[in-house]
């Protein structure tokens, strides 16, 4: 499997290191956030077969992270993106 | 020596003026250059070269290619010793020494043979039959005895002396095999400007037309395959690889491919044996040909039983005739052409044709020598060690022979298309499975294809290699010129997957040669519920040798659907999976292994401590001075040692393996505060802090220290295994969760080294080495950082203490590392100073209370810990509310404390549990474990840390530590965790 980087281009998966699903985001307020939703934000992930939002670590290159579209049933990835200007970042 | 009785007097692809000579199973025999194993032994007429897995039957050599079931032979001696390689991929040298496999004592006379009179007690499934009781029997008898009778060839128990190196190729068209197909697809998308890379296992290009008897352009197939490689080896970009095997595709377009460098080479001393290929296209054109698939009927698997197109192979390729009176059945006329070719060699041939006349198209082509018998099948062989002749049916018609060839119609090689999961189809017309790639980025051409006509083939390549170019963006002009090729007859397959079950006896018809799997035994798995095609696989174990059902697995699906009375478009195929062919461990291995299979990392104090004595031991990759034994000293003696001398004057020890990472910007403060359970926003310039960090589960993932170097300045040290952890995780929180910190940060591990400077009189000694930095205890207090000079050299000196001693760390770039530890060492000689190793750390550490590894383990909290105070609670942070969840604050929970034995001079385990009460059993009886037990010299005996439920107010309590691995119980008494100055004054003063 390889993943196009977009800073580095396409990459052996070697270069990369998983992180799980990217569907998730942190609640942003400490204390408004009711336990359900932290226990859904620490503990629970989806594990499709087919379409898949995961970040990725570019860990052996310019170490961003990444948030990868993926088939999990073909391994194929539609979209990769720098996951720092989805949340917000001054790359946004 | 023996002679070539079976070698033609010319023809063939071999060197004939010059004669080598190898041995097998120690007999010395001659050959050619440009012979294999498997054509040089037929020459000297020897077809017996193994015994079956399983019933130990003779065999024979029944291929020319790498789909070889029976003639796997051992070669090499000692670290050398390669096992189950296919004679017919050996490329004989001068010297080559191969020994037979799976026989005892000899290959003639097998002993195990019996078991093949066994064999109504060896179907399939037998393993999970016959075997099953008495249960005890299994390990110390079935087992053993299976597994000795049973086999291959074995492995050496030596490593391997020679060298194989890894390599890497990118390219636009990968061109998977370079016969007709592939060298026609490679010119044309080369031509076009296309990189190209072409691999094929054998040494000479051509694929089948290295056996056949065809022209192409006026000239013999293998010197026309000869010529276009040529061309192709003068392109720049284009790459070919021979003696390469293609083992598997990957997902995103990428190969492993194995290229046999040094192994036909007789001494070899530069080049590496073999070579790992990863090989990166953008588009591939499976050109890989298709193999012989086999007749099956009682006696199919004998000596001197072939396949078709093999024997011609041995004809024309290797000037080889592997028997005078050949008999060729088939139900296809492609095989007519090796009646042609066998008699034109000087056998006597007879054509056995299962199809009627009138289903013939080549009878013409027949030399009037070749006798013909249509609508007739094989139902007896005659022969046990070799052919001697065979009876048809339903004629009954007998005749006497020595060599039969068979030809069930061919198998495209799709495998690398279906690799990735795409599933294959039926094709009527050829009576196979073709695959088409569902997708752009491959296409197959030729025999891979079912395309079986050279006309065709050679226009299939062009096609394939000029869309292969145009689609990496190549620009394909002018008219392709498309060489001329001999007619060949047509295909006219009409599918036999087995000789009747009326004419011919089941038990005794091969489907699988290499693990003896028969028609009977497909039957049955049919008749028990496995007839399924993945099923009767596991069932029988059909296509899981190594040569992973090349030749049997499309014989037994239509066996199957026969015997489910439904077309094989319906059953379905197994699936394939890489590797394709065997590769060798050495190949995947490379050159990373013994001391090059990882790298090890050494401080820049490395040579002093080797020079000083120290034993080492392994922290990740770096290695560590574990403890510096002097003269007459053990293990406890040394520790001890270095402990005493800590405590009670001063020592150092190498502390440059610590993470360490640098942050800068704005809101380093902010984001610091984030990852930590308390804060260093407010901190003041120039002083450090222990911190802890939350995984957000609120289990402690790491400490270290944090020290501000000026406003908007930190530095951090983590924990030596944590190090990429911690980093990994700083940037996930920075990119993804607080993208708006104005933050920056990076590993500076590799750039400093560091060591700790220990004991009562360490403000001494770095006072008399460190220029530039009042380090009296008002000015520079407990948890004080500052910057001086070491002779002239830079250094951060922190006030931190891990042993619980007055202690600094000295921090200066790397490379004056070795020279400023001198310096101090040096400078601490008057008051004895002592190098100290990891382990006197580890000592110091535990009658400090410092939690180390082995309490991290990722099920403590901060609280467990006693560190739950440091929490702060006005501010979010990793784990923060996972931490406070009251599952995590009630009762029960293992709590830190310290052990002391009752009994002074006893020790305890590491990892062995707490109990209350002994002679009590059950999963809840536990309450708690030891995590850390140490010798300690200043009580003068064993002390340990441990989790303890509700620990924090069990002071006082006898327990037990008990270890039923090692019937061990010892009585505890459970203390706090702090055992050396609970009040943290020495570290003060």
């Amino acid at each position: 499997m390889r993943i196009t980087c977009p800073w580095c281009g396409p990459r052996p998966l070697s270069e990369f290191t998983y992180g799980g699903d990217a569907g998730k985001t942190r609640p942003k307020k400490l204390d408004k956030a009711s336990p359900d939703e932290w226990a859904d934000y620490v503990y629970l992930r989806e594990n499709p077969a087919g379409r898949h939002v995961e970040y990725w670590h570019h860990s052996g290159g310019c170490r961003s992270w990444l948030v990868v579209t993926r088939d999990t049933l073909s391994h194929e990835i539609s979209k990769t993106v720098l996951a720092y200007p989805l949340a917000g970042g001054a790359g946004s | 020596m023996s002679r070539q009785s079976n070698r033609l007097p010319e023809g063939g692809l071999i060197d004939r003026a010059r004669s080598i000579s190898f041995t097998f199973d120690g007999r010395e025999f001659d050959a050619h250059p440009g012979d294999t194993l498997a054509s040089a032994l037929l020459a000297n007429g020897v077809h017996l070269t193994g015994r079956s897995f399983k019933y130990h039957r003779p065999r024979g050599i029944y291929s020319a290619g790498p789909e070889e079931p029976n003639a796997l032979v051992t070669l090499g001696k000692g670290g050398r010793t390669e096992p189950n390689t296919p004679a017919t991929m050996v490329e004989v040298y001068d010297g080559l020494d191969a020994r037979s496999q799976n026989r005892w004592p000899s290959l003639k006379f097998d002993l195990l043979a019996v078991n093949s009179l066994l064999k109504p007690f060896f179907p399939a499934g037998f393993y999970y039959k016959t075997f099953m009781w008495p249960r005890s029997f299994w390990y110390r008898l079935y087992e053993p005895m299976i597994r000795r009778a049973a086999g291959l060839g074995t492995l050496a128990n030596e490593s391997d002396p020679d060298r194989y190196e890894k390599a890497h190729a990118h390219c636009d068209v990968l061109v998977v095999g370079a016969g007709p197909a592939g060298l026609m697809a490679a010119r044309e998308a080369a031509r076009a400007g296309a990189k190209v890379l072409l691999a094929d296992d054998q040494p000479l290009p051509g694929g089948h037309l290295t056996g056949e008897n065809i022209d192409i352009d006026g000239k013999p197939g293998a010197a026309w395959a000869g010529g276009i490689a040529d061309e192709l080896k003068e392109m720049e970009n284009v790459r070919v690889l021979t003696r390469t095997c293609l083992y598997g595709r990957y997902d995103g377009m990428t190969f492993g491919a194995v290229e046999r460098v040094g192994d036909h080479l007789a001494s070899n001393s530069t080049l590496p044996r073999q070579r790992s290929w990863i090989i990166q296209a953008k588009h591939l054109i499976n050109a890989a040909g298709a193999i012989e698939r086999p007749l099956v009927f009682a006696g199919n698997d004998r000596p001197g039983v072939m396949l078709a197109g093999a024997a011609r192979a041995y004809v024309n390729r290797y000037g080889v005739l592997p028997g005078r009176n050949a008999v060729v059945f088939t139900n296809n006329d492609d095989a007519y052409r090796t009646a042609c070719d066998l008699a034109a060699a000087g056998a006597n041939v007879t054509l056995v044709d299962s199809r009627s006349a009138d289903k013939s198209r080549s009878r013409a082509i027949l030399p009037e020598s070749v006798e013909t018998q249509f609508g007739q099948c094989i139902s007896k062989v005659k022969g046990r060690s070799h052919v001697r002749g065979l009876t048809l049916a339903p004629s009954g018609i007998e005749i006497a022979c020595n060599l039969i060839c068979v030809s069930g119609g061919w198998t495209p090689s799709i495998h690398l298309l279906s690799h990735i999961g795409h599933r294959p189809e039926w094709h009527e017309a050829t009576s196979s499975f073709v695959m088409r790639e569902p997708g752009d980025e491959a296409c197959t051409a030729g025999g891979a294809a079912a395309t079986f006509d050279l006309g065709r083939t050679l226009r299939e390549g062009v096609a394939a290699g000029r869309a292969a170019a145009k689609a990496c963006g190549c620009r394909v002009s002018g008219k392709a010129g498309i060489p001329k090729a001999d007619a060949l007859p047509d295909y006219a397959i009409e599918p036999l997957w087995r000789v009747p079950a009326a004419m011919t006896k089941a038990q005794e018809s091969f489907v699988d040669f290499q693990n003896d799997v028969t028609v009977a035994d497909l039957e049955l798995a049919q008749r028990e519920g496995f007839g399924h095609a993945e099923h009767a696989k596991r069932y029988t174990t059909l296509g899981m040798a190594t040569d992973q059902g090349k030749l049997a697995n499309v014989n037994a699906l239509g066996i199957l659907a026969d015997l489910q009375g439904r077309p094989i478009a319906e059953t379905g195929t197994t699936t394939f999976r890489p590797l394709t062919s065997p590769v060798a461990f050495g190949a995947i291995a490379g050159q990373e292994r013994g001391s090059a299979y990882r790298p090890v990392r050494h401080s820049a104090m490395h040579s002093w401590h080797e020079n000083n004595g120290a034993v080492f031991t392994q922290a990740g990759l770096w290695l560590r001075a574990y403890y510096y034994p002097r003269e007459g000293e053990d293990f406890s003696a040394a520790v001890k040692r270095e402990v005493l001398a800590v405590r009670s004057s001063v020592g150092m020890v190498d502390v440059s393996t610590l993470g360490k990472i640098e942050l800068k910007g704005p809101d380093a403060g902010t984001f610091l505060d984030r990852l930590y359970i308390n804060s260093f926003s407010k901190m003041k310039v120039n002083r450090a802090r222990y911190g802890v960090m939350l995984r957000e589960d609120g289990m402690v993932f790491d400490d270290g220290t944090v020290s501000r170097l000026g406003d908007e300045h930190y530095f951090i040290t983590v924990t030596t295994a944590n190090a990429s952890g911690v980093m990994q995780h700083m940037e996930f929180c920075h990119q993804v969760h607080w993208p708006e910190l104005d933050v920056q940060f990076c590993t500076v591990s590799e750039a400093w080294s560091a060591m700790a400077v220990a004991g009562p009189n360490a403000r001494d000694v770095l006072a008399s080495a460190v220029e530039g930095l009042d380090l009296s205890n008002d000015a520079f207090p407990f948890m004080a950082v500052g910057e001086g000079t070491i002779r002239g050299v830079p250094v951060w000196v922190f006030r931190i203490s891990f042993s619980g001693e007055l202690a600094y760390e000295v921090y200066t770039p790397a490379g004056f590392g070795l020279g400023v530890w001198q310096t101090i060492m040096e400078a601490g000689k008057p008051l004895g100073i002592t190098a100290y190793g990891t382990e006197a750390m580890t000592v110091m550490r535990t009658e400090k209370g410092h939690v180390a590894g082995p309490e991290l383990d990722g099920r403590t909290t901060a609280a467990d810990l006693g560190l739950g105070r440091m929490m702060s609670l006005k501010k979010d942070f990793i784990g923060r509310w996972m931490a406070g969840r009251s599952g995590l604050e009630g009762a029960g929970r293992l709590q830190l404390v310290g052990l002391k034995p009752v009994g002074k001079s006893e020790t305890f385990r590491m990892g062995a549990h707490l109990v209350n009460d002994l002679g009590v059993t059950g999963v809840d009886v536990s309450q708690g474990h030891v995590t850390t037990c140490v010798y300690s010299p200043v009580y003068g005996h064993y002390i340990g840390l441990a989790v303890l439920k509700n620990g924090r107010g069990r002071s006082g309590e006898t327990l037990h530590v008990v270890s039923p691995l090692h019937n061990e119980v010892v009585e505890v008494e459970v203390v706090d965790p702090v055992f050396v100055d609970p009040g943290g004054e020495k570290m003060r003063v």
